[in-house]
């Protein structure tokens, strides 16, 4: 890879807002135009985990972190099976320089097929999303030219987010085993699942299995399972109402974790609401504390939505010190409990990995 | 958990004397922890024998005593006192020692006292070499190979046992690593564990495998007494393992871990904390990884607020040692705001969306004949951080920060002596870490070295290699445009320029052009820098402090209007160095809160981490830039400034003043060219004819050959000096012709084209220094400093005391009167220092410099008076009639001031105080008898004056009358006399009996014996100074300094101590008596 002027000044590449705003820098990984939502994530180590994150689909992530790909990227640091993120947003792009790099972020970009730019003011850009809220956006670097307010026209006429059943777009497409030993057997339903959800619940004495996101309730409990994990995914929960109705038959025949998309699918399944915010908390330095024992965990974050106006069934357990919104919630009469941010991390701090362990307790105390 | 209610009254306590590894860090704590601690209520008794520190401000606590910080002065304060609970951890190692005395002592247990931060326990171990080694093993952290000794065939033992070389050497309970080292063989070896054995403080030394080369990181923790626990920075090493990190130029936040592995690294940091007991507080924990495997071993830790803590404070904007504050006395992170975005708690992790370099600035320049090679004794006196959006911009920032000459990485007219090594002497460079390693790596990337041999050469990292790499051909490519037209004509080209961080000096060089039209071609352009913010959260929120930094993106923070009140911007001093530290960021700080209180906007520019200056809550705003024409006009035009303060922050700013007001910025106070008036010669001497004082006999030179000719003219001996130089920097006195051929040369150099000064030196007169603070009409003394060495010893490294002593009412009278007349001819508007000399009753001027001096702390603190904040106010039109201060105040006791010396740091330097500034820091010391006061800045000076014992006398010939009457006082005192032959007969001549020893060359058993020995506890040593210093007394010098035998250099400062052993014996235990029970005195 060339990092000379030059050679970045051959690579001009832009990327136009729906509103007008367009910003300036260089292309890297795949040369194909592309688009989607810009969000911005604080995290300051990870980028691999977040673009591996399928979480992230339909998204530009845009890194606040200055300087990206210093370490490369590595087989082992894989969130799932590819590259789900619509673009990737930096300011500058560094070749590696770690023992465990197999291969330079551009690449491995260019190999997924997914685009990036670099050179761009990230400040500016997160400051802009920080007060306008996400935005549509167009990303311009296969090097042909395009006028901007054309691109800005793109990103305006896409279809967004919202509304958007994502999680059918990456789930597994057939059900497979992560683990074959364990205690307990839990169902997972991937909505866009983390490989390290899957890592620390194998880690935690369970034998998992991975199912697609609109298998019935029933196939699932025909597996006998101790507990059902619902996963993290991308885009709005509102249209994925297969999942929400078979949480519903779920609940209270089976010990319920949640994360993130998952929790919010559980609350919705409770009757809980569930609204957008302004942009959404995309970082790994967010407090979160337990209500209960006024314990505090910084965590990973990456979601736009969050719960709100919990009904009676629904104890709320964690709550985001920053914003005061609902970070977690338990139900009072069936076992089932789950958490808006990242227990399992990957990027993120480690601190709140006992809910996994929560959750083994939990299946222990239902029945084995 | 809210705060505790069982403790009310708190002691806390500072870290003393500015030295080489605990350096102002500690007054920002400790100001921090005052307010904070203030704020909830609760009594703050502080100790801390530094008068230039913000924290003994009368202000901070309910008392200050400035008193020795000794374990015995302690107790007294306690005893007095009685605090409910002692806060150890923010100040530095010093106030963790003086704890742990105090813990081994039962002083704690006797008066039911609580350490809050840390336990004595968990300082234990932390501290313990076992302890600590084996508390991390029991939580599975990786450990060098290594073990601990408390002799020398122990250490033989445990080096043979580890089996391979190079082997580490650390001291324990040691301040920066000091008496450490690295040995590459078994000579090597035990010359520095004997040197370990003696620096550690419980005689232990630790022997480890080697992590030479090893990547080197660093975490900063707070943790409450919940468990909470947040890391607030993380830090990645420049210089790999080997380097003390004080020594290191370091970025934040790390750059080369993945996210498995830094959260790996923050999980264990944690475990740390827990494992050592830290029950609240922050700590640092230093991590060795092994480049090729990534072996991850634990270094380090320590159980307070450290250097690094100030650091990653400023580097984020997460106020550290106000939070460890607080945290101690029962709050939970989670109760806390973060005050910069004002809206989100403290138990958060802050997220940056931009680069932070460290670069420490070392001053080896005053040392010629210490070892230049960085190891694991730090030896470095201050450092700059400079903000950028990536490493690049930063590292330039931080260069040109430094004030070393450098405009940023290279390409400014100073790369010859990098550039021109051979290929041998630059591998070697590369290999051995010096202060100008990264230089040499420019020159190597200029040659075409590759990245690898680099790399492998130095063990610096490919990441930074690559991007120095990427700095040094860019530096071709604007070189190449020919001109600054050409370079003009790509706007995108000149923006990436000052992207990657090069100043408008740089570009000048490159294009043979000057400063002013690269700026204005800058202007044409349309290439202006934008200011972001360091608001914790990389933009997430908005943040409601102004913390901001320069840079070259699309956008940044708007201004923030000043809501009707005028700005004015106050340069700070840059990094620490001898000559220009803490006291002058004392005064721009007092320059601060006198303003703000008068209404101004203070807009504070500084590029010194470990200040107060650049503590967020100091100025309305901070810009955390470097103190260059460029960095400081971009942001006097930005901000609307109405004038700007250059008398405070030392000779950083007042270098800058005549081309500030060049560029069009309001000077306020005594003007700039009065400031130079000041330096001219020829105008001095007819204003002094004018004024009637005497001047030495003087003469001006610029070659050495002319020096020659001046001196020979008005005579020897003669003081030579460089003008425009702060801390005496190339001065000397010179006797006889043939040294000056060589001096005048290194003069001709230091002063870099500015004219040498020449003057007769006044042999065995009294140096004085005069405070005074003038409004342009009425002029005030401050202070009268009498100073106990005799002229030809730097003012800053000589004792002084207030009143003063010897002279009459008339010759003060005399100098008040001179002090107005300068204040008058100068037109003073703001703070005037005159230095005198006093011989045969007649008054000589030796120099008056129209700004605020070293002395303004001590001053302001002796008379209860703040100087430096009057005289802002008088720069911004105030009157002092109006301000009520009028009239010079008459201390009803004592003010002595002594300096600190760096010379344990420096083995083989000789300790001889000469016209050149040597000292790092001061104490100050007061009481009602001078004897006292003087024996008291001697202890907290760390000079073990004993009461009894065997002393050694040793003296020049012109001193020789002098110490019959001193040796005499001494045998009174019951002390034992042992002299070289000479001097020993001369003593029996006059009646007084002594035991003779040989001159160190001539025999044995001479002084080096009894040093070794243990059988001298004290050394009175006067010579010549400099040049003709033999070779034998210098070496017996370093050795009495390594072994911590008090050394007296003149006979005056014999004298004086004499009558403090005296006082002491004859009034048994020092009295305490905080500052504001002085002051109570004064009206």
């Amino acid at each position: 890879m060339d990092f000379n002027w030059e050679a970045k000044r051959r690579r001009a590449a832009y990327l136009a807002l729906a509103d007008g705003t367009v910003f300036h820098g260089y292309g890297f990984g795949a040369a194909n135009d592309a688009v989607g939502e810009a969000v911005f994530n604080t995290g300051m180590t990870g980028y691999q985990e977040i673009v591996t994150d399928p979480s992230y689909a339909g998204q530009f992530v845009t890194l606040t972190a200055p300087e990206i790909g210093n370490y490369g990227c590595s087989p082992e640091d894989m969130e799932s099976r590819g590259v789900f993120l619509n673009a990737l947003v930096v300011h500058e792009l560094n070749p590696a320089s770690n023992w465990r790099a197999r291969e330079e972020l551009a690449d491995f970009l260019l190999r997924h097929g997914k685009p990036g730019i670099a050179g761009i003011d990230t400040r500016a850009l997160t400051l802009h999303l920080r007060e306008k809220g996400s935005q549509k956006a167009y990303l311009h670097v296969d090097g042909t030219v395009l006028d901007e307010t054309e691109a800005a026209a793109r990103a305006a006429a896409w279809e967004g987010l919202d509304g958007q059943d994502y999680a059918s777009r990456v789930t597994t497409s057939e059900p497979y085993e992560w683990s074959r030993e364990g205690k307990y057997h839990v169902v997972v339903y991937d909505f866009g699942v983390k490989y390290n959800i899957l890592r620390c619940l194998a880690g935690h004495d369970m034998r998992v299995t991975v199912v697609p996101a609109k298998t019935p309730a029933r196939d699932v409990l025909a597996r006998r399972p101790d507990g059902v994990f619902l996963s993290n995914g991308p885009a709005d929960p509102s249209a994925v109402g297969y999942a929400i109705e078979n949480i519903r038959l779920l609940l209270g025949k089976v010990p319920l974790m949640g994360i993130c998309l998952g929790h919010q699918l559980l609350g919705l399944a409770c009757g809980a609401k569930c609204g957008r915010l302004k942009f959404g908390h995309h970082g790994c330095n967010h407090p979160v504390q337990d209500v209960r024992t006024g314990c505090v965990a910084i965590s990973s974050q990456n979601h736009n939505f969050a719960l709100a106006d919990l009904p009676d069934c629904l104890e709320l357990t964690h709550i985001n010190l920053n914003d005061n919104t609902v970070e977690g919630i338990r139900h009072r009469k069936f076992p089932a409990f789950s958490v808006q941010y990242h227990p399992e991390a990957a990027p993120g701090p480690h601190d709140a990995q006992e809910l996994f362990a929560d959750f083994q307790q939990l299946m222990e105390h239902s029945g084995k | 958990m809210p705060k505790r209610t069982d403790i009310q009254k708190i002691l806390l306590i500072g870290s003393g004397p500015i030295v080489i590894g605990q350096g102002c860090e500690f007054d920002y704590s400790g100001v921090q922890a005052c307010k904070a601690l203030k704020q909830d209520g609760f009594e703050i008794v502080l100790v801390n024998s530094n008068p230039a520190t913000v924290m003994t401000d009368p202000e901070l606590a309910d008392r200050t005593y400035i008193e020795p910080l000794t374990c015995d002065i302690l107790h007294e304060i306690i005893r007095r006192e009685r605090p409910d609970a002692i806060l150890p951890t923010l100040g530095g190692q010093t106030a963790l020692n003086l704890a742990m005395e105090l813990d081994e002592k039962g002083i704690l247990k006797r008066y039911n006292l609580e350490l809050i931060g840390a336990s004595a326990e968990a300082i234990r171990r932390a501290e313990n070499r076992q302890m600590f080694k084996e508390t991390m093993q029991s939580i599975g952290l990786d450990l060098p190979r290594s073990g601990s000794a408390h002799s020398e065939s122990e250490a033989q033992a445990i080096a043979k046992v580890i089996g391979s070389w190079p082997l580490i050497i650390r001291p324990g309970f040691t301040l920066g690593g000091t008496g450490g080292g690295i040995a590459h063989d078994p000579e090597e070896f035990s010359v520095i564990v004997r040197r370990g054995l003696e620096a550690s403080l419980n005689h232990e030394v630790l022997i480890e495998e080697s992590l030479l080369g090893w990547k080197e990181f660093e975490m900063e923790v707070m943790r409450d007494r919940k468990g909470g626990s947040v890391i607030v920075c993380s830090i990645e090493n420049l210089d790999p393992m080997g380097v003390h990190t004080g020594d290191s130029i370091t970025v934040a936040p790390i750059q080369t871990l993945s996210d498995r592995e830094y959260q790996a690294m923050r999980d264990d940091s944690l475990k740390v904390l827990a494992a050592i007991g830290v029950e609240t507080g922050g700590s640092n924990v230093q991590w060795a990884v092994e480049p090729s495997t990534g072996r991850r071993i634990i270094i380090e830790m320590n159980p307070r607020v450290s250097r690094s803590s100030a650091l990653a404070s400023k580097a984020t904007g997460f106020p550290i040692a106000k939070i460890a504050a607080k945290l101690a006395v029962g709050y939970t992170l989670d109760e806390l705001r973060n005050d910069i975005t004002g809206s989100t708690p403290s138990c958060f992790e802050p997220a940056l969306d931009y680069v932070v370099t460290k670069v420490p600035r070392f001053t080896f320049e005053k040392f010629p004949a210490a070892d230049p090679t960085l190891g694991t004794q730090m030896k470095s006196v201050g450092e700059v951080m400079a903000i950028g959006r990536d490493f690049k911009q930063s590292l330039q920032k931080a260069l040109r920060s430094l004030e070393t000459g450098r405009a940023g990485f290279g390409a400014d007219g100073h790369d010859a002596k990098f550039e021109e090594s051979g290929d041998t002497d630059l591998e070697h460079a590369l290999s051995v870490p010096t202060a100008d390693r990264i230089f040499y790596v420019r020159a190597a990337l200029k040659r075409g070295w590759e990245i690898d041999r680099i790399a492998e050469l130095s063990g610096i990292d490919r990441y930074f290699l690559r991007h120095l790499a990427e700095l040094a051909s860019f530096e071709t490519v604007i070189a190449s445009c020919g001109s600054l037209d050409a370079l003009a004509r790509d706007p995108a080209l000149f923006r990436q320029a000052k992207i990657l961080g090069y100043s408008d000096r740089q570009i000048a060089f490159l294009l043979n052009t000057t400063e002013a039209e690269v700026a204005r071609a800058e202007v044409d352009a349309g290439i202006m820098p934008v200011y972001g913010a360091v608001d914790t959260c990389a933009g997430e929120f908005e943040a409601v402090t102004p913390y901001y930094y320069s840079c070259y993106d699309d956008s940044g923070e708007p201004v923030r209007d000043h809501e009707g009140r005028k700005a004015i911007m106050v340069l700070g001093g840059g990094p620490n160095r001898i000559g220009q530290g803490i006291e002058f960021d004392y005064c721009c700080c007092h320059a601060a809160f006198a303003l703000r209180k008068a209404g101004y906007e203070v807009v504070m520019v500084n590029s010194n981490p470990e200040t107060v200056s650049t503590d967020y809550d100091t100025s309305d705003k901070l810009y955390f830039e470097p103190l260059t024409l460029e960095d400081i006009m971009h942001i006097y035009r930005r901000e609307g400034c109405s004038g700007v303060i250059v008398q405070f922050g030392g000779q950083t700013p007042l270098n800058l003043a005549q081309s500030l007001q060049a560029a069009g910025a309001k000077v306020i106070g005594t003007s700039p060219d009065d400031i130079d008036l000041a330096e001219d010669r020829d105008y001095f001497k007819k204003l002094a004819e004018k004024i009637g004082i005497r001047q030495p006999k003087s003469g001006i030179a610029h070659t050495a050959a002319e020096a020659l000719s001046v001196a020979h003219e008005i005579g020897y001996p003669v003081l030579v000096r460089p003008s425009f130089v702060l801390g005496g920097r190339g001065m000397v006195i010179v006797h006889q012709e043939k040294h000056l051929r060589k001096f005048a040369e290194e003069a001709a150099r230091v002063a870099e084209g500015k004219p040498i000064l020449i003057d007769r030196f006044l042999e065995n007169a009294v140096e004085l220094d005069v405070d005074c603070i003038s409004d342009g009409e009425t002029t005030v003394i401050g202070a009268i400093l009498e100073h106990v060495e005799p002229a030809g010893c730097h003012s800053g490294d000589s004792a002084s005391i207030t009143p003063p002593v010897t002279l009459s009412a008339k010759i003060q009278d005399k100098i008040r009167e001179y002090a107005h007349e300068f204040a008058r001819a100068l037109h003073v508007n703001g703070l005037m220092n005159i230095q005198l000399a006093v011989k045969d009753g007649e008054i000589y001027m030796i120099e008056v410099n129209p700004r605020a001096s070293r002395t303004i702390p001590f001053v302001s603190k002796a008379i209860g008076v703040h100087l430096a904040g009057l005289a802002a106010l008088c720069m911004t039109g105030s009157k002092l009639r109006d301000l009520g201060f009028t009239r010079e105040v008459k201390l009803p006791y004592i003010a002595v001031k002594e300096a600190v010396f760096p010379f344990i740091k420096f083995p083989g330097v000789d300790i001889v105080l000469t016209p050149e500034m040597k000292s790092t820091g001061e104490v100050m010391c007061l009481d009602r008898d001078r004897g006292i006061a003087y024996l008291k800045s001697q202890i907290a000076a760390g000079s073990k004056l004993p009461k009894t014992g065997n002393v050694f006398l040793s003296v020049k010939d012109q001193d020789k009358p002098g110490i019959i009457e001193l040796a005499r006082e001494l045998a009174g005192l019951g002390f034992t006399i042992y002299a070289t032959l000479g001097t020993s007969t001369l003593l029996y001549d006059a009646g007084i009996r002594t035991r003779a020893v040989f001159r160190i060359s001539r025999g044995r058993p001479n002084l080096l014996d009894l040093i070794r020995d243990g059988e001298v506890q004290w050394i009175i040593n006067t010579t010549e100074s400099g040049a003709d210093a033999m070779l034998d007394e210098v070496k017996m010098r370093s050795r009495a300094v390594a072994a911590g035998i008090p050394i007296t250099t003149t006979v005056e400062g014999a004298f004086a101590a004499l009558e403090g052993v005296r006082d002491q014996l004859e009034f048994g235990r020092f009295e305490v008596c905080s500052l504001q029970e002085y002051h109570r005195h004064l009206r």
